[in-house]
């Protein structure tokens, strides 16, 4: 039995269904994130298993325990919020302490307890601080501190990194995925940042308009994208629809209108006539001055309509006569040299049917 | 430039903060030191001052008002009371404020307007016609006193009266100023941030924990701001139990007019007038320090 079961849960808000049929399970000890856009219902999701919403339809168990009738306070969940939440009026430690007093956690058991806490997101000598007096990592901290402190089945989090600098961030997920593994209770994480979520997640449930669009670990989210929402969503992607003209031995050919038949590995059994999607991504793509030598199943030729130079890395938007754009991406490795082509120059694009994934409609 | 622009902003400064300086200088600042000069004289023989030099050419100031004060206790009791009655007062606004001030910061931003303005719409009327109007409510013949003394006819206690009593002093202490208790409760308690109450609701706090160690420590400032707003002027009153008190509700504020207008001594008066401006001034001065603390804390987001 997983630790939480979300079973076909619904919440709507007048005739807008902000969170709608979705259920998942989140396993004991498991990084789980909620990723998508916002107003896709995952904060909702959240909020309904903090307590502070209730569905409309559908059930929420926590180790088997439907949770309808526990108000917050009574749920063994603690939430990180956004905003961090800390009380201004009390300092460090007399936050951390806030939740053990509510558990009527004995008086001379506290200062360890809160130490432990505090030595978990290294805070140590923080503790007579007030809120005011930290800067904001510090107060996340704070934060994540007084949510572990009464060893809770689970801990919420609801964009918790999102008013950091990016440098910040990207710290802080180191430690977050450290400290998760230490404590080893399951984190559910909200956010609408897919290289977040990439990083830090076991699995991730991808969502969109109060739906879950696709439930996979970080590396099939990305590289086997089931919709074609996935596929924009996380990270950049070509999307070539049309239909599909032929389906022989796993590669399936789709006529894209201003590029030309395009083929990829396929393990669907899809028909020819149906509509399809080829996914693919702009680091898959080869990109060169003239027809490679090896003749791949796929080349078109475009002129570089524009560039987007980005110091490890230049994005190359290539346009096809067509009128077809191929977003190509190409690490500028080779020492003292900025950049490969300049606008205007033509290029041949090319790349293998496995570089591609199809996307059925 | 640099020292152009300086003088600039420092010639701005005093035309903005001229007026209001030299109005309290001359109005406030100046009154108060003639006060502080009339209570070291002696009372004149028909009322006012006596000459400031007397016939022997000596000049007459002495301490005897003072002396006075301290060693008739009649005069410390009356100060005693008008302290109590003062708290009693601000005791009963604070329990009627916090629950109004609760409930409007809590209602839909647009009800909340209307609301604040039916707080304040009591101002809108003459404050000695507010007062009358009770004399009204609670006389001997009107609804509430008949229905008070009926039900203590029941249980065989005998008529009381409730004008010209501490019960309705104090009363109508409460209902004028109830307001002044209500705006600063209110204009702290609208800014409080929701999230810390779905925090602590979340840490396992239930709802008299979450008023207890989170909304109310927060609302300090508000409470000490309204405090210090209904007990200083409630310290001074003296209409109110001029028009509702009997003959044992005499305030210090009553005492003071008493002194001006009824037995003419002047010294006097103005030294139980200054006893009561270093009073509120004292507790004003406790009341600042008290919530800039609070507020310190409260700044603490």
């Amino acid at each position: 039995m997983a630790l939480l079961e979300i079973q076909g849960v619904t919440r709507r808000f007048g005739d807008f269904a902000a969170v709608d049929d979705v259920s998942l399970a989140v396993e004991a000890g498991e990084f789980f994130t909620l990723l998508g856009p916002s107003g896709c219902g995952k904060t909702t999701l959240l909020r309904m298993v903090a307590g502070f919403d209730l569905p409309d339809a559908g059930r929420i168990l926590l180790n088997g325990e439907d949770l309808a009738d526990r108000p917050p306070e009574l749920r063994p969940v603690r939430t990180v919020f956004q905003s961090y939440a800390l009380f201004p009026h009390m300092t460090v430690e007399g936050n951390v302490a806030f939740p053990l007093q509510m558990a009527n956690v004995k008086a001379s058991e506290r200062p360890a307890r809160i130490a432990a806490a505090l030595e978990d997101v290294r805070l140590i000598g923080f503790g007579k601080r007030y809120p005011h007096e930290l800067s904001g990592g510090q107060k996340q901290r704070v934060a994540i501190a007084r949510a572990l402190v009464t060893h809770p089945t689970m801990l919420l989090l609801d964009e918790p990194l999102a008013a950091l600098d990016a440098k910040l961030r990207e710290e802080l997920q180191v430690e977050l995925i450290n400290l998760q593994k230490e404590v080893g209770i399951a984190f559910v994480y909200v956010t609408h940042d897919q290289t977040e979520a990439l990083a830090l997640s076991h699995r991730i449930a991808v969502m969109n308009r109060g739906r879950v669009e696709q439930l996979d670990e970080p590396s099939k989210i990305y590289g086997f994208p089931r919709t074609k929402f996935v596929a924009d969503f996380i990270g950049q992607c070509n999307l070539f629809s049309g239909p599909v003209t032929a389906n022989e031995a796993g590669t399936v050919t789709v006529d894209v209108k201003g590029l030309g038949p395009v083929r990829v590995a396929a393990r669907s059994a899809i028909a020819a006539g149906a509509q399809g999607t080829v996914a693919l991504r702009p680091e898959k793509i080869r990109i060169s001055p003239s027809a490679p030598l090896d003749t791949p199943d796929n080349h078109f030729r475009g002129k570089v309509a524009d560039l987007l130079y980005m110091g490890d890395v230049t994005v190359y938007r290539v346009e096809t006569p067509g009128g077809t754009r191929i977003e190509a991406l190409l690490a500028n490795s080779q020492s003292g040299r900025a950049k490969f082509f300049e606008v205007g120059d033509a290029v041949e694009t090319s790349w293998h049917v496995d570089a591609g994934h199809f996307i059925a409609e | 430039m640099a020292a152009n622009g300086f003088s600039g902003t420092r010639m701005a400064k005093w035309l903005v903060s001229g007026p209001p300086l030299l109005y309290l200088l001359v109005f406030f600042a100046a009154p108060a030191l003639i006060m502080v000069l009339a209570s070291v004289r002696s009372p004149g023989e028909f009322g006012g001052l006596a000459p400031l030099v007397d016939e022997s050419g000596r000049l007459d100031l002495n301490t005897e008002s003072y002396v006075r004060l301290f060693t008739e206790s009649v005069y410390l009791q009356v100060f005693v009371k008008s302290a109590w009655y003062a708290l009693l007062t601000t005791l009963a606004c604070l329990a009627l404020a916090y629950p109004l001030a609760t409930l409007i910061a809590k209602s839909p931003k647009k009800h909340r307007d209307l609301l604040l303005l039916l707080v304040i719409l009591p101002f809108w009327s003459n404050f000695l016609i507010r007062i009358y109007a009770w004399m009204i409510i609670l006389g001997p013949n009107a609804a509430l006193a008949r229905m008070v003394n009926g039900v203590l006819a029941w249980f065989g206690a005998g008529p009381v009266p409730l004008l010209f009593s501490a019960f309705a002093v104090l009363t109508c202490l409460v209902y004028v100023h109830l307001p002044f208790m209500v705006l600063p409760l209110y204009a702290n308690l609208e800014k409080h941030d929701q999230a810390l109450l779905d925090a602590a609701q979340d840490l396992g706090a239930n709802a008299w924990n979450r008023f207890w160690r989170i909304t109310f420590p927060l609302s300090l400032p508000g409470v000490y701001a309204g405090s210090a707003l209904v007990f200083i002027p409630a310290l001074g009153i003296f209409a109110i139990p001029d028009i509702l008190g009997g003959p044992d509700d005499t305030l210090i504020g009553n005492l003071i007019k008493q002194q001006f207008l009824e037995t003419r001594d002047w010294p006097f008066g103005s030294v139980l007038s200054i006893m009561l401006t270093v009073a509120a001034l004292l507790l004003a001065g406790i009341a600042a320090w008290v919530g800039r603390r609070g507020a310190a804390g409260a700044a603490r987001a």
